[in-house]
């Protein structure tokens, strides 16, 4: 019994190690997308709460905590309840497999890349199950809205994750990032000879997690807020955070993916000794800086021109760069495949 | 008893009791979140088999996938299951009849059924150890069974454009936009000046 107690509470252990981590770095990414927006357009943002505001998202956590939740007569109450458990579960779930630095995950999979793309694809289940059981209109025609988004948009990106694994030979996230690891440096990661698949894939990322300018699930101005409009207090608190969550992700991923993961971007000395660790954070802040920023200047896409971009614009030239990137690596024999 | 065993009960029991849910559960939208349900269960139970690509591919493309399709339908349908029960009394004789039928041809061809022993030792294809599950699929689907693999997906195209062909409806007078003929536009072609006599308008 002991054989596999000690491994199973090391797990224990990592994971909630892991998950403190994540839930203080959401907290201040948070609070950094407030100050960035509010920055853009020239206001102050959060800055009563502690030195600078720094403790604004835990004053927040504690009010929503502490609010009461309310329970619409006419909802699915099972169902209504469960929602934004599934989502925040299952935005937490997906950080299992993300190697922060060389042999740092919690499970190192072999079909790693896949286990993230189940769990985003997963992720719309939460919106759905909220929207229904709200037994609101606006909340329901959110949800479709957002299954419509969704779907349509992890089309393109496992294209574009199919040319990744294509070049590196692997569905491993740590193989993935060892296969970037040339004497080029920031040169040989995978973001400049797979541009266009890198632009898709952060446009896809801003999709699929609803974030500006793609927010129609949400859209204040035409459904008040979205399929999370009957939740209040702790469920409420819990689909931001899923949603917050669920961008990290995106942002690791795209780090993992296109910049290299914890690799260093000048591949000598005092860089080099830099732990791997830090360079990834950095990384996955930079990504989510592009993120805030689409945020404050792109205005919201309309319904038909976000499909449009999904079916007629990203799955076409995806599909395309699929067959051109695997045509080139077999004619060249370049990428890590055997 | 291992943790190998343990997990496969916990998923066996939880698929089961929730394969059954499908059909018990009153409201058709729970009955779709308990498939959702078994299907999680049935890729944890393909981990523990080691098949950790099915695994993730059954997530993918049944829970991903055509269960929110299923969801979607089964919401915007409506389905009132207390007129459907109606008339159940009615129809279940002949309703039973058919199930037996059905019963025992199963029983039938699963007792019946012989294989040569030639087709089990070709059937099988053992993975080669140095290769990761993923790789070993992919090289017996593209090498050995590159036809079927290429005619199953012909397949699924004709089903595509099938459903494209009978949806598909070209209205005249409908408006759309051409994002290009707006990119086109510049002041010659979008303004036009017109000199306007006072107190007759245009």
């Amino acid at each position: 019994m002991i054989d596999w107690l000690i491994p199973l509470l090391i797990i224990v252990g990592k994971s909630l190690l892991l998950l403190v981590a994540l839930l203080i770095f959401v907290a201040y990414i948070l609070y950094a997308d407030r100050k960035i927006w509010a920055a853009v357009q020239m206001r102050r943002g959060p800055n009563v709460v502690g030195p600078w505001g720094l403790l604004q998202s835990f004053a927040d956590m504690l009010k929503f905590v502490l609010k009461e939740p309310v329970l619409p007569a006419g909802a699915n109450k099972g169902v209504f309840i469960l929602a934004p458990f599934v989502s925040g579960m299952l935005a937490l779930a997906a950080w299992a497999v993300i190697p922060v630095t060389d042999g740092w995950a919690v499970a190192d999979l072999n079909v790693g890349i896949l286990y993230i793309f189940a769990i985003s694809s997963l992720g719309v289940y939460g919106v759905i199950m909220g929207g229904w059981a709200s037994n609101s209109k606006y909340p329901f025609l959110a949800a479709l809205r957002s299954a419509a988004q969704m779907v349509s948009y992890e089309v393109s990106i496992g294209f574009v994750i199919i040319t990744v694994l294509l070049c590196a030979g692997s569905l491993n996230l740590t193989e993935i990032v060892r296969a970037q690891d040339t004497s080029l440096g920031v040169l040989g990661w995978y973001w400049l000879p797979l541009f266009p698949m890198f632009v898709i894939f952060f446009i896809s990322a801003l999709a699929e997690t609803n974030r500006p300018p793609f927010d129609l699930v949400e859209a204040e101005s035409e459904l008040v807020a979205g399929f999370m409009v009957e939740y209040s207090s702790t469920p409420y608190m819990l689909f931001m955070l899923g949603e917050y969550v669920a961008i990290m992700t995106m942002c690791a991923l795209t780090t993992i993916l296109f910049l290299g993961g914890w690799l260093s971007p000048i591949p000598f000395a005092p860089f080099t000794w830099v732990p791997g660790v830090i360079w990834f954070v950095l990384k996955v802040c930079l990504v989510f800086f592009m993120f805030a920023m689409v945020k404050a200047f792109v205005p919201r896409y309309r319904y038909d021109q976000l499909m449009r971009l999904g079916w007629k614009v990203f799955l076409p030239i995806s599909l395309f760069m699929v067959v051109l990137v695997a045509g080139v690596l077999q004619v060249t024999g370049w990428g890590g495949a055997h | 008893m291992n943790a190998a065993a343990a997990f496969f009960y916990l998923f066996s029991t939880c698929m089961i009791a929730s394969a059954f849910m499908v059909i018990a559960a009153r409201n058709p939208v729970h009955s779709v979140l308990f498939l959702i349900l078994a299907f999680v269960n049935a890729s944890g139970l393909f981990l523990l088999l080691g098949a950790e690509f099915l695994a993730m591919i059954l997530v993918v493309v049944y829970v991903g996938a055509v269960a929110v399709l299923f969801l979607f339908v089964v919401m915007m349908l409506d389905v009132d299951f207390a007129e459907l029960k109606q008339g159940f009394l009615q129809y279940l004789p002949i309703g039973a009849l058919i199930g037996t039928v059905v019963a025992i041809e199963l029983v039938m061809v699963t007792t019946g059924w012989v294989s040569s022993d030639a087709s089990i030792a070709s059937a099988g294809t053992p993975a080669p150890d140095d290769l990761s599950n993923t790789a070993a699929l992919g090289r017996v689907l593209y090498t050995k069974h590159l036809y079927f693999f290429q005619a199953a997906g012909l397949v699924l195209l004709t089903a595509m454009i099938g459903a494209i062909v009978l949806t598909l409806s070209h209205k005249p007078d409908v408006k759309r936009q051409v994002i290009s003929e707006q990119n086109e536009r510049d002041r010659k072609t979008a303004v036009e000046l017109k000199k306007v006599p006072s107190r007759a308008g245009v």
